[in-house]
């Protein structure tokens, strides 16, 4: 796999990260050359492998169907970009 | 029965064209707390009361399942005779939208807890199965308010990280009134499982609807749009309506269908683009790290299986059998589950056939214009079979059964005591009723006389008579019987 600087302006712009148009080469070089070494573990036949979910082996933990959360609308709300009692309130978003 | 021919088509100026449509179905899965976290569902609360760390995506929160959601899925795909899948990965889908704190949504991708199932409709022209592609379970995203100020969007998470049951279909379905059935048959089954509430108004059911044409005949698909987020099944079918006609003229006029997701706008009644989503889906899925894979021991699904209820399907079947209905009677019958306990309690207790036809008139009539469920319903199973069986023992005609359904209807009392307190039971004793139709007879002599020289239709006045005498309250089937006999000699 390798990536041109089309694909790295792309993969900016849906993470939402702002990439200096100067920069883009040296990074496209950098990413390469990270996705280069990745790519060894392809020499390895994992065919007969089961992909490893974790390292213990312990599956997924569940809880039971209780109402144990939630009322703490005060603290929520401190991370809103606006003040308000009630909601978050961001930039118009509307389509 | 003659069955009618399915003819949904899009008429162009080069022919015929076959709609393609399907369905994307979130369904909103009845649990008390949240797919990951233990925050209440309960609809309509207090803006933002019912968020917890983890639905507003603080660092370092950590999701937990909720087995019930769990089960219910499995319970959905059992009732769609579906595949149900012993193992499942939950994925990270990655998009930024201000109703949705985490940056992605915690969903299933390639490995869906259920795989492929069938629902089957009953249209006009026969019965059609429509096949189930996936069921996969997700979670919801808050909400947006955009007109509580001109500038600024609020937000509430009290949505947020609420189950959803994805429910896909393959694109089986040809017409409006198929998508109409295929929601409600969908809806039918969650409601008879108790996953799903179907509560279209509340948001608990919604669907994205995926639409393409093609001429009629060809085999391959043409390429398809999708509108988004459509909440009622008169929208989608709006929806549908503009979004063919629309592609067909693109068609025609040799233009190019972009494969692009659509907004239907419901005050103007058309689909547009929705530019915003051109990364759309471009999601980059991977397994969510914080989540180990959902392994379903088979023991699990097995009982699930077991103690599933009786399904529209299958009570259809049995009200045929057990109660003589037809086809057409138990579909209406079965179609909420509230109904056909309802209809089965009263053929227990009076004539079943009579009981489904007094059911889905006088009944359904009054419910249908106060607006209420068969659960709201003033008048009792019981009570309602009291009056069912008074029309069938003849103790009432239907005429007065219609009044006395009004007078129940107003003062919930039982039928017997109004029949009784207003003295409206039918005058069913045949020397009576001679006496009485002899008087007219006497009365009337020269239209007698009339009739017997041929004029046949002053038999309804003579049974005019009859009722106006009687109050309305003589037998007819007797009356019948007597007058004809009287007329004769």
């Amino acid at each position: 796999m390798s990536l041109d600087k089309e694909k790295i302006k792309h993969v900016a712009k849906l993470a939402r990260i702002s990439v200096d148009e100067a920069k883009v080469e040296s990074l496209t070089k950098d990413l390469n050359s990270i996705f280069k070494f990745i790519e060894q573990l392809n020499e390895l036949n994992t065919d007969k492998v089961e992909p490893l979910t974790s390292i213990l082996n312990q599956s997924l933990r569940s809880r039971k169907d209780e109402i144990s959360d939630g009322k703490i609308r005060e603290k929520i709300l401190k991370n809103s970009p606006k003040e308000n009692e009630e909601f978050f309130v961001v930039p118009k978003v509307v389509e | 029965m003659s069955k009618e021919k399915f003819d949904y088509f899009i008429k162009g100026e080069k022919g015929k064209y076959e709609v393609v449509i399907g369905l994307e179905v979130h369904a909103q899965v009845l649990s008390k707390s949240k797919l990951f976290s233990g925050s209440s569902t309960k609809f309509g609360a207090d803006p933002n009361n019912q968020v917890s760390l983890i639905d507003s995506a603080f660092p370092g929160m950590l999701p937990v399942i909720n087995e019930e959601c769990v089960k219910q899925a499995v319970r959905t795909g059992l009732g769609l005779n579906a595949k149900i899948n012993n193992y499942s990965v939950f994925d990270r889908k990655n998009y930024f939208y201000a109703d949705l704190p985490q940056g992605y949504q915690i969903s299933q991708y390639k490995n869906p807890i259920v795989g492929e199932g069938k629902v089957l409709l009953d249209m006009p022209y026969g019965s059609k199965e429509i096949g189930i592609e996936r069921l996969h379970l997700e979670q919801d995203a808050g909400k947006s308010i955009h007109d509580m100020d001109p500038s600024n969007t609020y937000v509430d998470l009290n949505r947020s990280g609420i189950a959803l049951m994805e429910i896909v279909s393959k694109p089986d379905l040809r017409s409006p009134d198929e998508v109409n059935a295929y929601i409600k048959k969908l809806r039918s089954i969650m409601r008879y499982l108790g996953t799903c509430d179907g509560n279209m108004q509340e948001g608990s059911l919604r669907a994205d609807v995926n639409v393409s044409v093609r001429k009629e005949g060809d085999t391959n698909f043409g390429t398809r749009c999708e509108i988004k987020n459509v909440n009622s099944i008169k929208f989608m079918q709006m929806a549908i309506e503009y979004e063919a006609a629309r592609q067909v003229e693109l068609i025609e006029n040799g233009k190019k269908i972009d494969q692009e997701t659509r907004l239907f706008d419901t005050k103007k009644n058309e689909t547009r683009s929705m530019r915003s989503k051109e990364d759309a889906h471009d999601y980059r899925y991977f397994p969510d790290p914080d989540l180990l894979p959902l392994k379903l021991e088979q023991k699990l699904i097995d009982d699930l299986k077991k103690s599933l209820p009786e399904l529209p399907d299958k009570k259809k079947e049995r009200f045929v059998k057990e109660y003589g209905l037809n086809a057409y009677e138990s579909n209406v019958l079965v179609s909420e589950k509230e109904i056909s306990d309802y209809y089965e309690e009263v053929a227990k207790l009076s004539d079943k056939k009579l009981a489904a036809t007094w059911m889905m008139g006088d009944l359904f009539a009054m419910l249908n214009d106060r607006g209420l469920d068969i659960s709201k319903s003033p008048i009792s199973a019981k009570h309602f079979a009291e009056l069912v069986q008074a029309i069938k023992s003849g103790e009432i005609s239907g005429r007065i059964a219609k009044e006395v359904f009004e007078i129940m209807v107003e003062s919930g009392d039982n039928p017997k005591k109004i029949i009784e307190s207003k003295g409206m039971k039918q005058q069913s004793d045949p020397k009576e009723l001679e006496k009485m139709i002899n008087e007219i007879l006497s009365k009337n002599k020269d239209k007698v006389d009339q009739y017997k020289a041929g004029k046949e239709k002053l038999y309804g006045f003579f049974i005019g008579q009859v009722m106006k005498l009687s109050g309305g309250k003589a037998n007819p089937q007797l009356t019948n019987e007597i007058l004809k006999k009287l007329l004769k000699g």
